[in-house]
C-alpha cells in the first residue's frame, strides 16, 4: 500500500518504454518489408494519391495565405529600417527553412496522418488485419509499407509546393500590394538563399518529418484498442503526437543545421 | 481500368507539381548556378581583427561576387584570425599582391571581403595565403578614437 504510487508510476513508465519498443520494431519491420513496394508499385501510388495529391489543395491554399501573411508583416517590420527590399529575402528565407516543412508537417498529420490512423485501427478492430494473416498476407508489407512509403515521398514534394506558393503569395502582396521593386525582391532572394545551406536542409527536414509523421500515424493505428473508443483515442493521438514530435523534432535539426 | 489510370495520371501531375516546386526554388530562389558547389580553390588571409566576419560572407572583387568565406578560425600562436577563403575557379587570375579588406555592406550590413587586385605577374594558386590585408574597421572603436580626439584637441 505504501509503495502502490511508486508502483503505478513504475508501471506508466514501463508501459511507455513497452510502446516505444513495439513503434520501433514496427518501424524495422516495415522497413524490411520494402521489398514489397518495389514489386507492386501500385500500391504505393494508391497511397501517394491518398496521402499527397488529396493534400495538395490544402497545402497550396495554405502555403499563399502564409506567403501573403509574411509579406505584410515582413513589410512592416521591414519598413521601419527602410529595407523593404529585403522583404523577398524574407519571405522565402523563412518558408524554405521553417514554415514550409513544419507547417506541411502539421497539416499532413492533421489531414493525412489521422486518416491513416483511423483506416489502419477500423482494419484491425474489424479484423481485417487478421484476416490477411490468415491468408498468410503479411499485412506490414501489404498494408503499412505501401503507407509508410507514400507518406515520406509525399511529403518533401508537398513542402517544396508550400514554399513556391507561399514566395508567390509573398511576392503577389509585396510587389502588388505594397509596391516593392519586383527587381530587388527577387535579386536579395536570390543573393542570400542558399542552395545547399536552405533548401536542401529544408527538403531534409521535411523527409524526416515524412518518416516520423507516417511512423506515428501507423503505429498508433497498428497499437490501437481495436473498439470504436480505441480508435478515436488513435487518431487524436496521432495528431497531437505527431504536432509535438514535429516542433521538438524541428528545434533540434534547426540547431543542428543552422545553429552555428 | 480508367479509374485506375485516372489515379495514376493525378499522381503523376502532383509528384511533376513538386518537382515543378522545388525546381523553383532551387533556380529562382536561391542562388544554385550548377557546378560551383565545392569547386573553386582556396586562399587564406590573416587579419589582425574580422570584426563580426562570418562563414558563407560573400567575398568580392570589384564589387562582382567571386567567392565565399569558407571558415574563421583562430591562429593561437599569433592571435590572428586566420580567413579561408574559397574563391570561384574561373577567377583563377588573381595577382599575387592582392588586399584583402573587411568590408561593411551599408552602416549595419553585414560584412564582406573586398578584394584589390594588385600589379604583379604571378598569380595566387589554390592554398596560397594572402599576404596584405586590412581588418575589420570596428564602428564602436573608431567612435572612440574620436571621442578622445576630439577631447585631446579641445584641451
Amino acid at each position: 500500500m505504501l509503495f502502490d504510487p511508486l508502483a503505478r508510476l513504475g508501471r506508466a513508465g514501463l508501459g511507455v518504454l513497452e510502446r516505444l519498443g513495439r513503434a520501433h520494431r514496427l518501424l524495422l519491420a516495415i522497413l524490411l518489408g520494402s521489398a514489397e513496394v518495389l514489386l507492386r508499385p501500385r500500391l504505393l501510388i494508391a497511397q501517394l494519391y491518398n496521402i499527397g495529391v488529396l493534400s495538395v489543395l490544402i497545402i497550396s491554399v495554405s502555403g499563399l495565405f502564409v506567403g501573403m501573411v509574411l509579406g505584410l508583416q515582413g513589410h512592416y517590420v521591414l519598413a521601419r529600417f527602410g529595407a523593404v527590399e529585403s522583404l523577398g529575402l524574407m519571405v522565402a528565407a523563412s518558408l524554405v527553412r521553417e514554415l514550409g516543412p513544419v507547417v506541411t508537417a502539421l497539416l499532413v498529420a492533421g489531414r493525412a496522418g489521422s486518416a491513416l490512423s483511423a483506416e489502419i485501427g477500423l482494419m484491425k478492430a474489424t479484423e481485417q488485419l487478421a484476416g490477411l494473416e490468415l491468408m498468410a498476407v503479411d499485412p506490414v508489407r501489404r498494408i503499412l509499407a505501401p503507407r509508410f512509403y507514400g507518406g515520406v515521398l509525399a511529403m518533401p514534394l508537398l513542402a517544396a509546393i508550400f514554399s513556391a506558393v507561399g514566395v508567390l503569395g509573398g511576392f503577389f502582396v509585396g510587389v502588388g500590394l505594397l509596391g516593392v521593386d519586383a527587381g530587388a525582391f527577387w535579386s536579395q532572394m536570390q543573393n542570400q538563399v542558399d542552395f545547399r545551406e536552405d533548401i536542401v536542409n529544408g527538403v531534409i527536414k521535411s523527409l524526416v518529418f515524412g518518416v516520423v509523421v507516417t511512423w506515428i500515424a501507423l503505429f498508433q493505428g497498428h497499437d490501437c484498442v481495436p473498439t470504436s473508443e480505441g480508435v478515436s483515442r488513435a487518431t487524436t493521438r496521432t495528431v497531437v503526437l505527431g504536432a509535438l514530435a514535429v516542433l521538438g523534432l524541428d528545434f533540434i535539426l534547426t540547431a543542428l543545421m543552422f545553429g552555428d | 481500368m480508367s479509374r485506375e489510370r485516372n489515379l495514376e495520371i493525378l499522381v503523376g501531375a502532383f509528384m511533376v507539381a513538386g518537382f515543378v516546386a522545388l525546381f523553383f526554388l532551387s533556380m529562382q530562389v536561391s542562388n544554385l548556378s550548377l557546378g560551383n558547389a565545392a569547386e573553386g580553390y582556396q586562399l587564406t588571409a590573416r587579419f589582425a581583427n574580422v570584426g563580426s566576419l562570418k562563414a558563407r560572407a560573400p567575398v568580392t572583387l570589384a564589387g562582382v561576387r567571386v567567392g565565399r568565406v569558407e571558415r574563421v578560425t583562430l591562429d593561437r600562436t599569433t592571435y590572428e584570425a586566420v580567413v579561408a577563403l574559397r574563391i570561384d575557379a574561373e577567377v583563377d587570375n588573381i595577382p599575387e599582391d592582392t588586399f584583402a579588406n573587411i568590408f561593411t555592406a551599408g552602416l549595419l550590413g553585414e560584412q564582406y571581403i573586398g578584394l584589390e587586385p594588385g600589379g604583379s605577374p604571378e598569380m595566387l594558386r589554390d592554398g596560397d595565403e594572402i599576404m596584405q590585408t586590412q581588418s575589420a574597421l570596428v564602428l564602436e572603436q573608431m567612435i572612440g578614437q574620436f571621442l578622445f580626439s576630439k577631447a585631446g584637441g579641445d584641451s
